[in-house]
C-alpha cells in the first residue's frame, strides 16, 4: 500500500481537502457561493428538485456515466461519482430520490473542463441515485440504485 | 470417469485385501486412488484451483444443499440445480461416488461408504501428483482459508498461513481472511508470503485516496505462456463482516478497474487472462457477460460444487466460469490449450478429494499433528451424542443452526433467536460424538460474540426482508452470497421470486402472529456493529454449557419457512 500521500497530507497538518485544493489554485472559493441554488437544495421529491435545477424531465443518455457502489459499504460516506461525455457539459447535479432533501451536490463546470467529478453522500436507506447533466443547454439523467443494508450474515 | 459405489467398495477391498488400512497410505490403496484421479494431461497451461477450505485441515463431511433457489434469469441455471437435476444435468450416474460429492442425496449412507473428503494431507497428495503430471501447473487459492476452524481461530490463522505455504499455494485472494483486521493480513503477505505467495485483489483500495492496497494481478510463466491472475476479493466484505476489522479498505465490484486490469496484463505480454475470484458464482456469471478478455474465473463464495464450467458471452468473446466448492472437497483442474498467443482449447475437471483413495502426504500429515497438539486436549472434549445428521447448508435452515438457536433461546430466555446464515460448517452423521472441535467449526470467528435484544415485530420483519434481499435479489451484483438468516421460535413464509420487501409474510410465534409495536426478546451473535464488540459471552461457550448439560441431542428436525412460488424449482428437492 502506498502510505505517502496519507502520510503527507497528515503531517500537512489541519488544511483539509478543500484548504488544499484551494491552495493549489484548482478551485476559487467564490464560485461554490456564486452557484448556491437554495430552493434546488431544499427540494423534497424528485419532480421540485428537477424543476428548481431547470431541467424539467430530462431525457436518459448513456453518456453520463454513474459510478457508485451496488451495496453502500458505509451509507454516512458513499462514494459518487459522475462522468459526461456530453460536449460542453456545463453544471452535474447528484440527487439521492429517498433522501429528505435530495440535491447532494451541484457541479458547475467551466467550459474547456474535463466532466469528472466525485464526491461522497449520506444514505439513510436504499434508494435511486440521479446524475442530472447539463450539456449545452439541455439536460440529461442516468440513474442507478444503490442498496444501504443492515449487513452481517454473509458467506 | 465417475465410479459406483460397487467399484469403489472393490477398490476399498482390494487395498484391505492387501493387508494394508487406507487412512495409512498402502501402496494398494495408493494403486486404487491412481485409478479413480488417472487424469490424461491436455494442452500445455495447468492451474489448479482450491477455495473456501474454511481452515480444515483434516478429512470431514459435508453434505451439499437440497434447497440452493436461483430466481428471476437464475432460476434453473447453474449453479442453482440440487439433488438428482443436478445429477441430470451434468450427467453423473446416480449412486456414483460422484453423485455423493456433488449432492445431499442418500448423504448419510452414501457418507458411510464413501468415507470422509477433503484434509490437507490428502489434497497435499493429489496437488502433488498433478503438478508432476502438469510441469509448470500453479495452485489458486479462492480464499477463505484462514477461517473455520478451532486452530486456525486460536493461532490467528497461523496454521493455516504454513499450510498453504507446505500445500505449495501459489497465489491466492481473499474474504474471511480480512477478518484476523488489516494489520494481520499485511503481516502474512509481507512476512510469511513473502517470495512465496502472492495475495492478488484489484477491487480493494484505501477509502481516502483509493490506492492499491494488494498487487491486482500477477503474471506467470508457464511452459513460457505469460499467464496473468487477477485478484477479486469478496466485494462486501466490509457489509457482510464488521468494517471496523479492515476501516481502511474498500472493496466492491469495480468492472471498470477489472477491465483496465485484464488489458494491462494484456499490453504486458499475457496470452491467458484468469481471475481468482470470492464474488460468488451469480456474480462471476453476470461479472463475466461484461468484462472482456478474461478466459476463465475461478471462483469460489458460494461453495458451488459446479463440476463443468459455464460459458458466458461476452463483447469480447467468451469466459469459462467455475466454482470450486468448499471444505477441502474438491481441487479444480483446468488445462488450457495456448496457441498463437491465445487460449485455442480447454478441459475442465472438478475432482473430488476422497481421503480415503489419497494416500496422506507425510510431510503436511507431521504438520498437521505438531500444529494440532497444543490444543489437543481442548479438541476433542467430547460434548454430546448426536442422534440424528447435523449439517448447515442449505437457503433457509439446517439441524446444526437448529440446534445453535436451541441453545441460544434456552440459555438465554430468549423467545426468537437468529444465526447467520454462513454457508461454511461440518457435518455429523448420526451416532457420532459431537466435540469442541466440531462446535468451533460452526462458530469459530472473529467477533463471536453473543447478543440479546429487544426489537419490534416491525424490526424483525425488516432484518428478515433485508437479509432475504441479499440472497435473492434478481441482480446479483446486489446479493451477498451468504444464505437467509436462520430464525429460532418463528415461524414465516417466504417468498423468494417476490420483490424486496415482499418476500416475508405469516410470521407466526407459537401459532400467534407477530405484532408489529410488540417487543419480543431476540438472541444472537455475530454482531457486525462496533459498538457490539464484547456484547456478550462467545457462542461456543453458550452452545457447549447448553449440550454438556444434555449428553444427547435427539434428532433435530430444522423448521423451515413455508416457501411460496418455488414449486418446479430445481434449486429446490
Amino acid at each position: 500500500m502506498d502510505h505517502k500521500r496519507r502520510d503527507t497530507l497528515k503531517a500537512g497538518g489541519g488544511l483539509g481537502i478543500f484548504g488544499l485544493l484551494v491552495a493549489a489554485g484548482l478551485i476559487k472559493p467564490e464560485l461554490a457561493e456564486a452557484a448556491w441554488n437554495k430552493s434546488a437544495f431544499e427540494a423534497k421529491n424528485l419532480e421540485s428538485a428537477l424543476a428548481a435545477l431547470g431541467a424539467g424531465k430530462p431525457g436518459d443518455s448513456a453518456e453520463v456515466q454513474l459510478n457508485t457502489p451496488d451495496i453502500a459499504e458505509n451509507g454516512a460516506v458513499v462514494p459518487v461519482g459522475v462522468v459526461s461525455k456530453l460536449p460542453n457539459t456545463e453544471q452535474i447535479a447528484i440527487l439521492i430520490e429517498k433522501n429528505p432533501n435530495l440535491l447532494a451536490a451541484k457541479f458547475e463546470i467551466p467550459a474547456g473542463t474535463a466532466a469528472e467529478v466525485q464526491t461522497r453522500v449520506k444514505m439513510g436507506q436504499t434508494s435511486d441515485i440521479y446524475a442530472v447533466v447539463k450539456a449545452d443547454g439541455k439536460f440529461y439523467v442516468t440513474k442507478k440504485e444503490v442498496k444501504v443494508t443492515l449487513g452481517g450474515c454473509g458467506g | 470417469m465417475s465410479m459406483h459405489r460397487r467399484e469403489f467398495l472393490q477398490l476399498l477391498a482390494v487395498a484391505a485385501a492387501g493387508g494394508l488400512a487406507l487412512h495409512n497410505g498402502g501402496a494398494e490403496a495408493a494403486r486404487a486412488g491412481e485409478a479413480f484421479y488417472d487424469l490424461p494431461r491436455f494442452g500445455n497451461v495447468s492451474l489448479l484451483h482450491m477455495t473456501d477450505c474454511h481452515a480444515q485441515l483434516l478429512p470431514l463431511r459435508f453434505r451439499e444443499p437440497s434447497v440452493n433457489l436461483g430466481v428471476g434469469a437464475m432460476a434453473g441455471q447453474a449453479p442453482h440445480l440440487v439433488g438428482e437435476h443436478l445429477l441430470k444435468r451434468f450427467g453423473i450416474p446416480p449412486g456414483s461416488a460422484e453423485a455423493h460429492a456433488f449432492t445431499c442425496l442418500d448423504f448419510t449412507e452414501a457418507a458411510r461408504n464413501y468415507g470422509k473428503v477433503g484434509g490437507f494431507a490428502q489434497l497435499a497428495t493429489l496437488v502433488k501428483r498433478l503438478k508432476a503430471s502438469r510441469p509448470g501447473a500453479l495452485l489458486l487459492d479462492g480464499g477463505d482459508t484462514w477461517q473455520g476452524s478451532a486452530t486456525a481461530l486460536w493461532t490467528r490463522a497461523q496454521d493455516m498461513v504454513d499450510a498453504a505455504k507446505l500445500l505449495g499455494v501459489d497465489v491466492m485472494t481473499l474474504h474471511w481472511e480480512s477478518t484476523y483486521g488489516a494489520e494481520r493480513v499485511k503481516e502474512v503477505e509481507e512476512k510469511d508470503f513473502a517470495g512465496r505467495i502472492d495475495i492478488v485483489a484489484q477491487n480493494v483500495r484505501t477509502t481516502d485516496f483509493e490506492d492499491p492496497v494488494f498487487k491486482p494481478y500477477v503474471i506467470r510463466e508457464i511452459n513460457r505462456v505469460p499467464v496473468a491472475i487477477i485478484g477479486q476479493a469478496f466485494p462486501y466484505t466490509p457489509i457482510a463482516n464488521p468494517r471496523w476489522l479492515t476501516p481502511e479498505w474498500s472493496f466492491g465490484i469495480q468492472e471498470q478497474s477489472l477491465q483496465q486490469a485484464v488489458e494491462q496484463a494484456r499490453a504486458e505480454g499475457a496470452q491467458v487472462v484468469v481471475l481468482l475470484s470470492h464474488n460468488g458464482m451469480d456474480v462471476d456469471l453476470k461479472l463475466a457477460s461484461r468484462v472482456s478478455g478474461i478466459d476463465a474465473i475461478f471462483g469460489g463464495h458460494t461453495h458451488d460444487g459446479v463440476p463443468a464450467p459455464v460459458v458466458v458471452a461476452n463483447p469480447g468473446g467468451r469466459t469459462l466460469v467455475t466454482n470450486a466448492g468448499s471444505n477441502g472437497k474438491f481441487l479444480g483442474v483446468m488445462d488450457f490449450e495456448v496457441k498463437d498467443g491465445r487460449v485455442a482449447d480447454f478441459r475442465y475437471r472438478l475432482l473430488p478429494v476422497f481421503a480415503d483413495l489419497l494416500p496422506a502426504d507425510a510431510e503436511m500429515a507431521a504438520f498437521i499433528q505438531r500444529v494440532r497438539a497444543p490444543f489437543a486436549g481442548r479438541l476433542a472434549e467430547p460434548l454430546a451424542h448426536t442422534e440424528g445428521l447435523l449439517y448447515r447448508r442449505g437457503n433457509f435452515n439446517g439441524s446444526w443452526d437448529q440446534l445453535l438457536l436451541d441453545a441460544l433461546m434456552a440459555e438465554k430466555e430468549a423467545e426468537i433467536a437468529f444465526s447467520p446464515g454462513f454457508r461454511w460448517g461440518t457435518t455429523l452423521l448420526p451416532g457420532e460424538t459431537l466435540t469442541m472441535e466440531q462446535l468451533m467449526d460452526q462458530t469459530a470467528i472473529t467477533y463471536p460474540w453473543t447478543t440479546v435484544t429487544r426489537m419490534t415485530g416491525a424490526m424483525i420483519k425488516t432484518v428478515l426482508e433485508d437479509v432475504c434481499d441479499n440472497l435473492f435479489n434478481p441482480d446479483p451484483y446486489y446479493q451477498q452470497g451468504g444464505d437467509m438468516v436462520r430464525v429460532g421460535g418463528l415461524q414465516y413464509a417466504c417468498e423468494p421470486g417476490a420483490a424486496m420487501g415482499r418476500r416475508i409474510s405469516d410470521m407466526r410465534l407459537d401459532g400467534k402472529p407477530l405484532e408489529a409495536d410488540k417487543l419480543y426478546t431476540v438472541a444472537g451473535w455475530a454482531p457486525v456493529a462496533e459498538e457490539a464488540r464484547e456484547a456478550g459471552e462467545p457462542v461456543w461457550e453458550v452452545v457447549a454449557r447448553y449440550l454438556r448439560g444434555r449428553g444427547v441431542v435427539p434428532l433435530v428436525t430444522p423448521t423451515q419457512p413455508v416457501l411460496k412460488g418455488v414449486a418446479g424449482n430445481p434449486g429446490l428437492i
